[in-house]
């Protein structure tokens, strides 16, 4: 029988993945990506613990940070491609421009 | 049933973001990413929350995957990705410690048993019913503000890429680019 905790352990595993992807990657697309893994193992634990309590609200936070991820994309591309035509790269070494 | 699906599901899921974090190609990170969030998908369905799975599917695999791969048009995405790696080790501490401190932190008033259903389901109502009744009666509020905020986020991505559409980075060799740069 699948319980509760079987989720959370996925979650929390999927949580760990990407915050290593977020803190090992250096080119920004691929930093989004592993923000993305983020807000969907949490995703996953909301509906978990909205299904083995029977309760509505874990399914409504879901949808919110689906709202965020959605927004979060558009902008962070916009940005995204604005620094690309102005630097020529999307590296974040390269961006290191404050010297001290 | 429904623990080999999880099973299979779950290990699916770790191999393909796993692949996700790993890779150094730009478009395979990409499609696993996709993949992964298709199967996400599934463990919602497995879960009762069909609404919150067609949701994923629409928004995250439609949406989000298909704003990902137009961006990917504006970079150069045949070339692996090169990054410098100082000390991978302490990488996988680091992310593997917080990530961990951050689940018992969350998990602390679940497993106190204090955690109360403040909107149970409708009795007789499906999914997609129950769900619509509490998100368009406790949630009014907040669903209008995450309305305005795509709105915003919209406009914001309009602005943002629109800007200088008509200089093409990658249409320019390396002194017409450096031009550029100049007058920028």
């Amino acid at each position: 029988m699948i319980t509760m905790n079987h989720y959370l352990i996925l979650s929390g595993i999927l949580f760990a993945i990407g915050l290593v992807g977020v803190v090992r990657r250096k080119n920004l697309l691929m930093l989004f990506f592993a923000t993305e893994i983020m807000l969907n193992a949490a995703n996953i634990a909301f509906a978990a613990v909205s299904s083995y309590y029977h309760d509505l609200t874990g399914q409504m936070f879901a949808f919110f940070i689906i709202a965020v991820a959605a927004s979060e994309v558009a902008v962070g591309l916009g940005l995204l491609i604005l620094l690309y035509k102005k630097y020529g790269t999307i590296n974040i070494d390269d961006f290191t421009i404050m010297k001290g | 049933m429904i623990p080999f699906a999880f099973y299979l599901f779950a290990i699916l899921i770790t191999g393909l973001f796993l692949v996700t974090v790993m890779s150094k190609n730009v478009l395979y990170a990409m499609t696993s990413l996709a993949a992964g969030m298709v199967l996400i998908s599934g463990l919602f369905f497995i879960l009762g929350a069909d609404f919150l799975g067609v949701v994923q599917l629409i928004v995250y695999v439609g949406a989000v995957m298909a704003v990902y791969a137009f961006a990917m048009m504006f970079f150069d995405v045949t070339r692996d990705v090169e990054e410098r790696h100082d000390k991978p080790w302490l990488v996988f501490l680091l992310g593997g410690g917080i990530a961990v401190t951050l689940v018992v932190i969350f998990a602390a008033p679940i497993m106190g048993e204090t955690v109360h259903a403040l909107y149970p389901p409708v009795a007789g109502a499906t999914n997609p019913q129950a769900v619509g009744l509490v998100l368009f009666t406790k949630y009014l509020l907040p669903f209008e503000v995450a309305s305005v905020m795509l709105l915003v986020a919209m406009i914001a991505g309009i602005i943002l890429a629109g800007k200088k559409m008509e200089i093409s980075l990658s249409a320019m060799d390396e002194d017409m680019i450096a031009d550029t740069k100049e007058h920028a």
